[in-house]
């Protein structure tokens, strides 16, 4: 057992014999359950450097989006020189650190695929070094395009159909949350000790592929562990040791994520499950009277602002998937331990009062892991900051925790993650509102009129029979789970060889777990199409010339997903387990658990452009509903029916996320605030006392979208924050498409 | 027995206590000059409901209510579907479930045992006072009010807890004296918990049209703040 001088007053053993921030966390924190009277105000230097952050903001938007990008230098993580918000302001930084050596400028990140890093240059109207063009294509390899050489011509021809759709072939998987916490507990030279051991112990007994490539993965893990120490001299800290204090701990801790950040462009880069942990040592040096609330809270403050920061080069058709620049700087509040107590500190608090002290903003994607046993004035308060910002969604820790433990972080969006033990192999979507298509047309896209499927007979009937379309809908599905999986499986080989998470991994156990995280897009068109056809009676409009079903006619009333109707919910379970029942037949790369989700993010409206008309009555071309919310419309029997149906799909079948996202108008949640905030909280405890998994909640009316819309200019929109499915954006960046989507949902108002 | 149900909303916030289940009745004979629902005055729109299964329903939302809440009987008028709503309530009370109704009390009338067992069974009134004045109620609503004042003092005599509303149309409703008058008739009620003065809005407009029908409000424009809040500054002190 090691024992550190900074370590002083800490209690436990555990942790000081073996890596476990967990261990450290449970033996130290002070659960807190008073309201949210001690929170400080933002100090001047906040205000200072909030108020430049957001000129800078403004002057990267009135440039289309990119302030600054670099075309010259690729990013590593000790690429650049030190950054700050202002020069002139650094010492009023009280975490610092940047991507790259200006704010807000991109780093050129060529290795997820140099085609990619060229094409975001140069739509951005920046002329990226031929040089690195020629390096990256002539002598090394990248991600992208390893993945397109081993892919079959079926695969392309599935993506290109975008039957399976959004996939991390073309920009990095992300999702992978290193325990950034170790750099702060631990400090760099203990955890390389622990990572030379594992690389010891890794061959001793036989020297197979697997375990050279997990030799070469230790050895990359210890050179990103020794560049963070480089990269950290160069601000001016010594992070090799553990952190003594708060300040410290906070700077350490951010330097870990910095390394992420500055080597990965992934899709989702979370930062973890951090405030419990850094509320120990708030709490150690304000009881020694060491610091003030005040300076607690701004470096909470400041390290938040750090995290509304972070940016990556994107390419345009990215940005059509994930719309307004997201980055997923996920990080959790709340949640309940092992042994019963709440896990809710002082600083989750403080995390939340961010949104008052610099006003609501996309980033971090601020969850609150929800139980409905969390102390009262907390699911208060948490309420009252989603009422008054939009920018909190909530998850529900009673069926998490019995599946990750109490020490999970939220990856991406809405998936959980053992934080350090596990990673997660993001999968993005197969669109199964497109394989019912397939099912009825024989495997033939009804937008392409190709034949991406296998050609089995379709269905010639006038109207459609529930049977037949089941039997032919199962066998469609076992074909796509099992190209989807295999399709899969080639991206994340490659994405370990040729773009590996050095940073990210020298930050979690060698001896790892991995899942494997498929998805459904579509989910509700499904089942109302397939309730449609069971209750109604559905008849086809088929293309004379082709025979393909191009629309349908819906003659008679169905229950429709949404309404707590259970003939059209028990359709959905259905649909939910045939899918990843059929997902777990197949080999995963490096035997990752199976799992999936039913989450879409902004996708919903691309994927929505590549899918023909439903027998549910949707059109071609029309928005899919985001994540698992009923279709447009279906829903009439108010929120509750609603919620009451999401929550009927057992989470321990879709392990990677069930997203929901609702809107409600102020007035139908009450009449004065705090009628408001209490019906909020009733509302959460019903619904996750159900069982459900999450919920994105919005409050506001449609007038204010509306007038958003068409008065962006309005300084009152500028940090206009929503909730979509599974993370906030400012309204404002959104494609004006997209914007019509969000306000044609459903919107819950009072009769 | 079955009722006719226009509609359910399971997310009501402001119809009573805590968080309901709304049942909205089909059939009112009052014709209000502003009523934002002119589509359940029809007898026997929507779905027809055993009170039983309607029950069954409610009780689906029972986690919702922990801190609050049960069914809510509105329309239409409820009071025109007595015989069901009480069989309705009735077994909600032996399912444990508080139930509120909400009415403008039209069809009562003292004498008729079947609105008293109704009340047996109701543990909170949300009566609408659209006007005190008979003339002018019936200027605003085609019916006269003598029985709905009188109501108003028998839920008051038999102790049964109410909830009174009254809604603030500019230029139509709310003038000083008007809501003096309202002011006074409350205070002389033993059983009131809450006030509630409901600014008019228009969004029933559209529903008036759709149905075909002639919207007098057209061009009346929902109260200022200012007004909401001197009318409030009469009714609720």
């Amino acid at each position: 057992m090691v024992d550190f001088k900074q370590w002083e007053g800490f209690n436990g053993r555990i942790w000081k014999m073996e890596v476990n921030v967990r261990d450290f966390i449970q033996k130290n924190y002070t659960p807190y359950d008073g309201d949210e009277s001690f929170l400080a105000e933002p100090t001047e230097a906040t205000n200072k450097l909030w108020g430049k952050l957001q000129e800078l903001q403004k002057e990267e938007r009135a440039k289309g989006g990119v302030l600054d990008m670099d075309t010259d230098v690729v990013s590593t993580i000790t690429s650049h020189a030190p950054g700050y918000i202002d020069e002139s302001m650094k010492d009023l930084e009280a975490v610092v650190g940047l991507q790259t050596d200006k704010p807000l400028k991109r780093a050129f990140m060529p290795f997820g695929g140099i085609k990619m890093a060229m094409k975001a240059c140069e739509t951005n109207g920046y002329t990226p070094d031929p040089e690195l063009g020629r390096i990256f294509t002539e002598y090394c390899r990248t991600h992208n395009q390893a993945v397109f050489d081993v892919y079959t011509p079926e695969m392309k021809k599935a993506r290109h159909n975008k039957i399976i759709t959004g996939l991390p072939d073309a920009y990095a998987r992300g999702r992978i949350v290193g325990d950034y916490r170790r750099v702060a507990l631990y400090g760099i030279d203990f955890l390389i000790e622990q990572k030379q051991k594992d690389m010891v112990a890794c061959g001793e007994t036989s020297m197979r592929d697997s375990v050279l490539r997990a030799r070469e993965e230790v050895a990359m893990q210890l050179k990103a562990l020794k560049d963070m120490k480089t990269m950290a001299a160069s601000y001016g800290f010594d992070i090799s040791q553990p952190a003594k204090n708060s300040k410290e701990a906070i700077q350490w801790l951010y330097f870990g994520y910095l390394a992420a950040i500055k080597t990965q462009n992934g899709a989702a880069m979370s930062v973890g499950r951090i405030s419990t942990f850094l509320d120990i040592y708030f709490k150690r040096d304000i009881d020694a009277g060491i610091i003030t609330e005040a300076q607690a809270q701004e470096m909470v403050d400041h390290f938040v602002m750090k995290l509304r920061m972070v940016k990556f080069a994107r390419t345009p058709d990215y940005n059509q998937l994930f719309s307004g620049d997201p980055v997923w700087a996920t990080l959790e509040v709340g949640g309940i331990g092992m042994d019963g107590r709440s896990m809710v500190t002082k600083t989750d608090y403080r995390f939340l009062h961010t949104l008052e002290n610099m006003g609501p903003a996309p980033e971090p994607n601020l969850t609150v892991l929800y139980s409905s046993a969390l102390p009262e004035t907390f699911k208060k308060y948490a309420s009252e900051i989603s009422i008054r910002t939009s920018s909190v969604q909530y998850e529900n820790d009673d069926v998490m925790k019995p599946v990750w433990g109490d020490d999970y972080s939220i990856c991406c969006c809405v998936s959980a993650t053992q934080t350090g033990k596990e990673i997660q192999f993001f999968g993005a979507r197969a669109n199964l509102a497109k394989c019912l298509l397939y099912a009825i047309n024989g495997g033939r896209d009804a937008k392409t009129l190709e034949q991406v499927g296998p050609a089995y007979r379709p269905i010639t009937s006038e109207y459609l029979d529930y049977d037949e379309v089941i039997e032919k809908y199962v066998a469609m599905m076992q074909w796509l789970a099992k190209l989807y999986v295999h399709t899969l499986n080639a991206i994340h080989y490659m994405h370990d060889k040729y773009y590996y998470e050095a940073a990210e991994m020298a930050l979690i156990d060698t001896d790892l777990r991995r899942t494997f995280a498929t998805g459904i897009a579509g989910f509700s068109h499904v089942v109302d199409s397939l309730s449609a056809i069971k209750y109604a009676k559905v008849k086809v409009i088929r293309d004379e010339e082709t025979g393909v079903a191009k629309s349908f006619e819906i003659e008679g009333d169905f229950p429709k997903y949404g309404n707590d109707d259970d003939r059209a919910d028990d359709i959905a379970i259905w649909l939910l387990e045939t899918f990843v029942s059929l997902i777990k037949k197949h080999h995963t790369y490096r035997d990752a658990e199976p799992t999936t989700s039913i989450l879409t993010i902004t996708s919903n409206v691309v994927y929505g452009k590549a899918t023909a008309d439903m027998p549910n009555g949707r059109k071609a071309g029309a928005p899919l509903s985001p994540g698992a919310n009923p279709a447009y419309g279906a829903e009439q029997n108010g929120l509750l029916a609603s919620l009451n149906s999401v929550a009927k799909l057992p989470y321990h079948w879709a392990l990677d996320g069930i997203s929901n996202t609702q809107t409600i108008s102020p007035e139908a949640l009450g009449h004065t605030e705090e009628e408001r905030t209490n019906n909020l909280v009733n509302i959460l405890d019903g619904y996750f006392d159900q069982g459900a998994h999450h919920l994105n909640v919005n409050v506001f009316g449609k007038d204010k979208l509306l007038d958003a819309m068409e008065h962006p200019e309005k300084e009152e929109y500028a940090n206009f924050t929503i909730r979509v499915s599974g993370y906030a954006v400012k309204f404002i960046d959104l494609t004006r498409e997209q914007q019509l989507d969000v306000i044609s949902r459903t919107c819950h108002e009072s009769m | 027995m079955k009722g006719y149900v226009h509609s359910i909303e399971t997310f009501g916030l402001v119809d009573g206590p805590g968080v309901r289940f709304i049942a909205f009745l089909a059939g009112c004979a009052m014709r209000c000059k502003y009523c934002h629902n002119p589509d359940t005055w029809a007898m026997s729109v929507g779905e027809q409901f055993e009170a039983e299964e309607l029950v069954k329903r409610a009780q689906r939302y029972k986690s919702y209510w922990k801190n609050g809440g049960g069914i809510t009987v509105s329309g239409g008028e409820p009071m025109l579907q007595t015989e069901f709503v009480t069989e309705l309530f009735t077994l909600a009370k032996k399912a444990g479930i508080h139930t509120t109704l909400d009415t403008s009390a039209q069809p009562w009338n003292k004498d008729d045992e079947k609105y008293k067992k109704l009340l047996e069974v109701t543990d909170l009134v949300m009566l609408d006072i659209k006007e005190f004045e008979s003339d002018a109620h019936k200027e605003l609503t085609g019916h006269t009010n003598e029985n709905i004042i009188e109501f108003a003092h028998y839920l008051s005599d038999i102790g049964k807890p109410m909830w009174i509303r009254h809604v603030l149309v500019p230029g139509v409703t709310g003038s000083d004296e008007s809501l003096s008058k309202i002011k006074g008739l409350v205070d002389s009620l033993k059983t009131v918990e809450k006030i509630e003065l409901l600014p008019y809005h228009s969004f029933g407009k559209q529903k008036w049209e759709k149905l075909g029908l002639d919207y007098s409000l057209k061009d009346v424009k929902p109260p200022s703040e200012e007004e909401v809040a001197h009318a409030k500054s009469i009714l609720y002190l």
